[in-house]
C-alpha cells in the first residue's frame, strides 16, 4: 500500500485516496473548435509510461482535494506531491 | 500410552502439566509447551500423512515453519481448521487432529497405488495425460483431479471465530527474535525508538534456545531471557510472539498475522482468534534466520529422515528423542551438534560426514565423546516404508562420483544437514536484489529497494560474535537517525565453537542398477528425476522448470527445496547458480487463514449500512427492506399475506388514485454556493442554467466527457448564489468528486464551493392527485395552489415548528411534492404526513411501487442511464442546449452517436397483455431466426402497469424512434421465454405530462 504525502494533510495511506489518471492532460477550452482527433486524444488516449508519471489523486477520505503526485510506475517511488494549482 | 521417546528431564516444557489430545482418533498425552509434533514424536508416532502425488508415507521433517510434511486437519472447539502444520500447532487440552490426503486411513491408503504407478506421473503429467479426448477434461479428468488435489478440507460452515485488523506505525520493525533480532531491538530501544519485535514461534530467542554458547557470563538462553524481559518493560517496545510477518509491501508496509488464541482450547470472550497487523515501519530489520538444507539421497522422504537441527530442537526444547538409533548425515559441522546432544542423553549416534578429513573444535569434542564418525561416507538410501528401519551407506570417492563398500546398517532415524539457507523471503519481497554467496552456496540480500536491512544468519553470517556485533551496531545506527538520541550499549563477549568449511556436496549419486526416488520438494513430490526430465524436454528458465515440475510451489514455498533444485539445474546445465537465478518470492511467507485476511468485514460488517431517520417507522410498519447501494430502503410495506407483487401494485395504485408518501432521504444532495454557481451548473449540465430564477427548480442531465450520461436530478435555486442539487442515490459520491475535479483542476477561476449535504436532510415525496390537499394541511399558512407553488416551484415553510423546504417536483409523474427537513426532524415530519394524510387515504410506498410509477411514465433511471447510453438513447435530446458548451458536448457529434438508426428508449407491451417480460430480455425481429439471433436491444426495466393493469416494460432498441407500432419478440434464454410484443411509446401513461402540472 502506497504512502502518499497529501500537501494539505501530510503522509496518509493509499486507501484514503482515489486515483485520477494522467495529470498532464489539459481539457480543451470551452466554446472552442476542437478537431475530432484532438478531442479523441483528450477523451481516450493516455500514455502508459514506465518510470516517472505525473498523476492525479483525490484525497477522498480526507480533505477531498485533488492533488498531483509524481510517481515511478515501476518502483512506486513517489518523488513529490503538489497541490492542484502547483506545477512541477 | 506412555511416552517412550520422552527424556526424563530437560527441555523447556512444563512437566507439571500433562495434556491429553487425540490424533487419528487415538488418545495420547503430552505436556504444556509441546507442539503437536513434539508430543506425537514423544509417543513414537512418525506416520502423520501421505504425500501429495504418490501418497507415500509422511512423517516429520522440521520443527517449525520449515515443515513440508506434517500438515493435519484440526478440530478446535467444534470448528475445523484445515492444513495446520503440526510442528507449529501448540498442544492444548482436548486437541483433536487427523491426517490428510489419505483414504481410508493413514496406515492403509489406497492412493498409495500412485507410488507404484510412479512412471505414469512424471513432471508435467497433467499436461500430457489428460489432453485427449478433449471432452473428457470436464466430465472425467477434472472431477477426479479436483477430488485428489489439495490437503485438508475446509469447513463449509460459517466460521464463528472472530478475527481483527490493526494498523500500527513504528520506527523499527524487527522480524525474528534470535540473536540478531534481540541485539538490534535492544540497541534501538535504548535510543528511544518505537520498536516492534515479532517472533513467529511461542518462545523468544531463536537459535539461542538450542545452541551451546556463552554471552557475557550467561548461557545463550539466559541472555535471551534477560534481554526479552528488559524489552518487555520498556514502553517504546511492542514485543509479540506467535506473530509471523508474512508480507513486505510498498512503502515499508508489512503485514503480520498474530495467532492469539490458536494455542488455547477455545477463544476467550471478547478476544479474537487471530489479528492481522498492518505495520508501516520507518526501518525494517529482517532477522529471520536460516533454515537447514536437506541432503538428497534415495528414499530421503521416508518418515524418520529429518533435518538435524529439528532433531536437536526436539531434544533441547521438548526433551524428545526422534529416535534411539540415530544416524547423522552431514556435510558440515552442524550435524555434530545434534550428535553430541544425542550422546549427552545416553544415545549412541553414528555420524556420516561427506568430507574426507573433517576437523574442527566441535568434531574434536565429538571424537572425545567417542562418537562413531565415518568420514567420506554417505547415505545411499533409507530403508523402511512407514518408518526408517535401516540405511544403505557407502564410501564416496574423492570426486564424489562413485560409491563403494555399500553396507546396510540399522537405524531408526536419519538426521540430515546440508548446511544453511538464509531466509531471504521478506527481503526479496521488498524488492531487494539478492546475490549469490559462493561461500555458503546460497542467496543473501544485497541492494535494498526499500528501507530494510537483513542481519545475522538471514544475511549469511553464521557466527554469533559477528552477528551480535553487527546487530547491536545496526540497531543503534538506524534508531539514532530517527530519534536523534544515542545511548550506546556495550557489546557482550561471546564464547562459541569455531566451524570448519562445509562440503559443497549435496546430492548422493545413484549406485549402479538402483533407481531410488530422490526427493527435492517433499511437499509436492518433486524428485531429481522430474527436474532432469523437464530439462531434457527443453525447459530452461528456472521459472518454467518451477511451473512444469511444481518445484517449490507448495505451501512451504520451497523453504527446504529451492536451493537444491537450483543446484541440480545448474549442475545439469553446467551453469553456476547465480546464472540460473532464483524464482520470485511472493507473500505470504507462510499460509494465512482467510478469516484473518477478511477480519471483521464479514456479513453486515463488510460495508456500512445507512439508514434514513425514518427507518424505525418503516420497520414498525412492516416494511420489507432492500439494499440500495449502502442504504436500506423500504421495498414495500406488507399488509396481511401480501407478496411483493400484490403490495407494490396496491401502493402504486394508491398513488395514482389518492396519495402516497415515499422516503427519498437516500437521494444524493449537494449544497452549492458562490457567485459563479450558476456558471458551474451551466457547464456541467447539458441544458441552460443561467436564467433559472430564485425559488425555481430545474431538471438536469450531466454527461461524462465521452458523452455518456453520468447522472440526472433536479437542482433548485435557493437564493441568488445558493443552489441545492440532487443526484441519484447511486451516483451521489461520484457526482461530488466530478464537481470537485472541475472546480479544483479545470476551472479553478470559478468561485464556487460544493459540499455533500445528503445526510443533513430527510426527504419525503408526497405524490398523487390528493397530495396538494395533504400539503395544504401540513402548511396551512402557505399558498400551495397551482399558482402559488407551480410545477418546479420551491418554497420554504414551517412544519409545526420545524423548518422545511418544499419542492414541487415529481418522479412518479403525478402531482407531487418533496419535503426536506433537517435529519433530526425526519421522523417527526413523516409521522405528521401520515397523520394528516389519513383523511386522504395516504399510504407509504416503497421502491418497487416507485419503480412501477416511473416506468409506466417513461422516466429513465439507473437501468437506462447504465453508463452506456447518451442523452438521445434516453429521449433526453430536448435537454441538450445548442447555444452553450458543456462537459461532454463535443463527444455527442461522434458518428456513432448521430447515426440515423441510433438506439432509443421505447415502451414494450406483451400482445397477450398478461405475460411479464423478464428484465434483460432481448428484443428480436424473428423469434425463430438462426442463432446468433441479431438483437435490436434489451429490456431495461419491467413493471405491472397499474394504470392499464397489464405488464409494461422499457427497452432500449436500435432505431427505436421508427419501431413504434411494430410487432416484435422479447426473448429470455435464461427464463426460456419467447414473448410476442408490441413496441409503444415509452411514455405509456400521461404522455403529455399534464398531471404533474395540474
Amino acid at each position: 500500500m502506497l504512502h502518499i504525502k497529501c500537501p494539505h494533510c501530510g503522509l496518509r495511506s493509499q486507501n484514503e485516496f482515489s486515483y485520477g489518471g494522467d495529470a498532464t492532460v489539459k481539457r480543451p477550452e470551452l466554446n472552442k473548435e476542437v478537431s475530432d482527433k484532438d478531442w479523441d486524444n483528450f477523451v481516450y488516449l493516455r500514455k502508459s509510461p514506465v518510470g516517472k508519471h505525473l498523476e492525479l489523486w483525490q484525497h477522498i477520505s480526507g480533505c477531498r482535494q485533488w492533488i498531483k503526485v509524481e510517481r515511478d510506475t515501476l518502483t512506486h517511488e513517489i518523488f513529490k506531491t503538489l497541490k492542484a494549482n502547483e506545477e512541477v | 500410552m506412555s511416552e517412550k521417546f520422552r527424556l526424563d528431564k530437560g527441555g523447556l516444557i512444563n512437566r507439571n502439566k500433562k495434556i491429553s489430545f487425540k490424533f487419528n482418533g487415538k488418545k495420547y498425552f503430552g505436556y504444556e509447551g509441546d507442539t503437536l509434533a513434539s508430543a506425537l514424536i514423544a509417543n513414537g508416532v512418525h506416520l502423520v500423512g501421505r504425500s501429495f502425488k504418490y501418497h507415500r508415507p509422511r512423517g516429520f521433517f522440521g520443527a517449525g515453519v520449515d515443515e513440508p510434511y506434517a500438515i493435519v486437519q484440526m478440530t478446535r472447539n467444534n470448528e475445523v481448521d484445515p492444513n495446520v502444520r503440526a510442528t507449529e500447532q501448540e498442544l492444548f487440552e482436548g486437541l483433536e487432529a487427523k491426517s490428510v490426503n489419505c483414504w481410508p486411513n493413514v496406515d492403509f491408503d489406497i492412493g498409495a497405488i500412485n507410488n507404484f504407478l510412479g512412471k505414469f506421473f512424471p513432471a508435467g503429467f497433467y499436461y500430457k495425460t489428460f489432453m485427449w479426448p478433449k471432452s473428457f477434461w470436464y466430465k472425467v479428468y477434472e472431477p477426479i483431479i479436483r477430488k485428489a488435489a489439495g490437503f485438508g478440507a475446509a469447513s463449509i460452515k460459517h466460521d464463528k471465530e472472530k478475527y481483527e485488523h490493526k494498523y500500527e506505525y513504528c520506527d523499527l520493525l524487527i522480524t525474528g527474535s534470535g540473536p540478531s533480532g534481540l541485539a538490534s531491538a535492544y540497541a534501538a530501544a535504548q535510543n528511544g525508538a518505537k520498536v516492534i519485535l515479532a517472533e513467529d514461534k511461542s518462545r523468544f530467542g531463536g537459535s539461542l534456545l538450542t545452541s551451546e554458547v556463552t554471552i557475557g557470563n550467561q548461557s545463550g538462553q539466559e541472555w535471551a531471557e534477560k534481554i526479552i524481559s528488559e524489552l518487555k518493560s520498556m514502553p517504546n517496545v511492542v514485543i509479540k510472539n506467535r506473530s509471523q510477518v508474512f508480507g513486505y509491501y510498498d512503502h515499508n508496509m508489512l503485514v503480520m498475522s498474530e495467532r492469539i488464541s490458536d494455542h488455547l482450547p477455545k477463544t476467550e470472550k471478547y478476544i479474537p482468534k487471530q489479528r492481522l497487523w498492518y505495520i508501516r515501519a520507518k526501518e525494517v530489520i529482517i532477522s529471520s534466520g536460516s533454515i537447514e538444507r536437506p541432503l538428497v539421497f534415495g528414499n530421503n522422504d521416508t518418515p524418520g529422515v529429518m533435518l538435524s537441527s529439528a532433531a536437536k530442537e526436539y531434544l533441547k526444547i521438548y526433551g524428545v528423542l526422534v529416535g534411539k538409533k540415530p544416524l547423522v548425515f552431514t556435510n558440515n559441522d552442524s550435524g555434530y551438534e545434534t550428535a553430541i546432544e544425542f550422546k549427552k542423553n545416553g544415545i549412541d549416534p553414528i555420524v556420516l560426514d561427506t568430507r574426507k578429513d573433517p576437523n574442527s573444535e566441535i568434531i574434536k569434542e565429538a571424537k572425545d565423546l567417542n562418537i562413531n564418525i565415518k568420514p567420506s561416507h554417505v547415505v545411499v538410501a533409507a530403508k523402511g516404508y512407514k518408518k526408517v528401519n535401516s540405511a544403505d551407506i557407502g564410501k564416496i570417492s574423492d570426486d564424489k562420483k562413485n560409491i563403494s563398500n555399500i553396507e546396510n546398517i540399522k537405524c531408526d532415524c536419519i538426521c540430515v544437514s546440508g548446511f544453511w539457507t538464509p531466509t531471504i523471503h521478506l527481503a526479496s519481497q521488498s524488492g531487494n536484489k539478492t546475490k549469490f554467496n559462493e561461500e555458503i552456496d546460497a542467496f543473501i540480500p544485497s541492494k535494498s529497494k526499500q528501507k530494510e536491512t537483513t542481519l545475522g544468519s538471514a544475511n549469511g553470517i553464521f557466527t554469533l560474535e559477528e552477528t551480535l556485533k553487527t546487530s547491536f551496531k545496526k540497531g543503534n545506527e538506524l534508531s539514532k537517525q530517527i530519534t536523534n538520541k544515542e545511548n550506546k550499549v556495550s557489546i557482550p563477549s561471546v564464547v562459541e565453537k569455531k566451524y570448519s568449511n562445509h562440503d559443497k556436496f549435496w546430492c548422493v549419486p545413484l549406485p549402479e542398477g538402483k533407481n531410488y526416488k530422490r526427493f527435492l520438494d517433499f511437499q509436492n513430490d518433486v524428485a531429481v528425476s522430474d527436474i532432469q526430465l523437464a530439462l531434457r524436454e527443453g525447459y530452461r528458465s528456472i521459472e518454467h522448470v518451477k511451473r512444469y515440475t511444481t518445484l517449490g510451489m507448495a505451501t512451504d514455498q520451497g523453504r527446504t527445496s529451492n536451493l537444491n533444485g537450483l543446484q541440480l539445474v545448474s549442475d545439469i546445465e553446467n551453469k553456476v547458480v547465480p546464472q540460473v537465478g532464483h524464482t520470485t518470492f511472493r507473500p505470504p511467507y507462510s499460509p494465512v487463514s482467510i478469516g484473518a485476511i477478511v477480519g471483521r468485514e464479514i456479513g453486515k460488517h463488510s460495508k456500512p449500512t445507512r439508514k434514513s431517520p425514518m427507518h424505525y417507522w418503516h420497520k414498525k410498519n412492516n416494511a420489507v427492506f432492500v439494499d440500495a447501494g449502502v442504504w436500506l430502503r423500504p421495498r414495500y410495506y406488507k399488509q396481511g399475506n401480501e407478496n411483493l407483487f400484490e403490495a407494490s401494485k396496491r401502493e402504486a395504485r394508491n398513488v395514482r388514485q389518492n396519495v402516497g408518501v415515499c422516503d427519498v432521504t437516500t437521494l444524493g444532495k449537494i449544497d452549492i454556493k458562490g457567485p459563479d454557481a450558476a456558471e458551474l451548473l451551466n457547464r456541467v449540465y447539458t441544458n441552460a442554467w443561467l436564467k433559472l430564477p430564485v425559488g425555481k427548480a430545474r431538471y438536469g442531465v450531466m454527461l461524462r466527457e465521452d458523452g455518456i450520461v453520468m447522472d440526472d436530478g433536479t437542482t433548485t435555486r435557493i437564493s441568488e448564489n445558493h443552489y441545492h442539487m440532487t443526484t441519484t442515490t447511486a451516483q451521489a459520491a461520484n457526482v461530488l468528486s466530478h464537481l470537485e475535479y472541475y472546480l479544483q483542476l479545470v476551472w479553478p477561476e470559478l468561485n464556487v464551493n460544493v459540499v455533500s449535504s445528503t445526510e443533513q436532510w430527510a426527504g419525503a415525496a408526497i405524490a398523487g392527485p390528493k397530495s396538494r390537499d395533504v400539503l395544504q394541511k401540513l402548511f396551512p399558512d402557505l399558498d400551495v395552489s397551482n399558482e402559488g407553488l407551480p410545477f418546479m416551484g420551491y418554497m420554504e415553510g414551517n412544519l409545526f415548528g420545524v423548518n422545511a423546504k418544499i419542492f414541487r417536483i415529481s418522479f412518479s409523474g403525478e402531482l407531487a411534492y418533496e419535503i426536506n427537513v433537517e435529519s433530526d426532524n425526519g421522523n417527526f415530519m413523516w409521522e405528521k404526513i401520515m397523520d394528516i394524510g389519513k383523511d386522504f387515504n395516504i399510504q407509504p410506498y416503497g421502491t418497487e411501487a416507485l419503480s412501477t410509477l416511473r416506468i409506466e411514465m417513461g422516466h429513465v433511471a439507473g437501468s437506462e442511464l447504465d453508463g452506456r447510453t447518451i442523452p438521445y438513447d434516453n429521449s433526453l435530446e430536448g435537454l441538450i442546449s445548442k447555444k452553450k458548451d458543456f462537459i461532454g458536448k463535443r463527444s455527442l457529434s461522434k458518428l456513432a452517436y448521430v447515426a440515423p438508426d441510433r438506439q432509443k428508449v421505447v415502451g414494450v407491451v406483451p400482445l397477450d397483455k398478461k405475460t411479464s417480460i423478464p428484465e434483460g430480455s432481448y428484443i428480436v425481429k424473428d423469434a425463430k431466426a438462426k442463432l446468433p439471433n441479431p438483437k435490436l436491444g434489451h429490456v431495461s426495466a419491467s413493471c405491472w402497469s397499474v394504470e392499464y393493469d397489464n405488464p409494461f416494460s422499457l427497452a432500449i432498441i436500435k432505431d427505436g424512434k421508427n419501431m413504434i407500432g411494430q410487432k416484435l419478440f422479447a426473448l429470455s434464454p435464461l427464463k426460456n421465454k419467447t414473448i410476442p410484443v408490441e413496441i409503444v411509446s415509452s411514455h405509456y401513461v400521461d404522455p403529455k405530462g399534464e398531471r404533474v402540472r395540474s
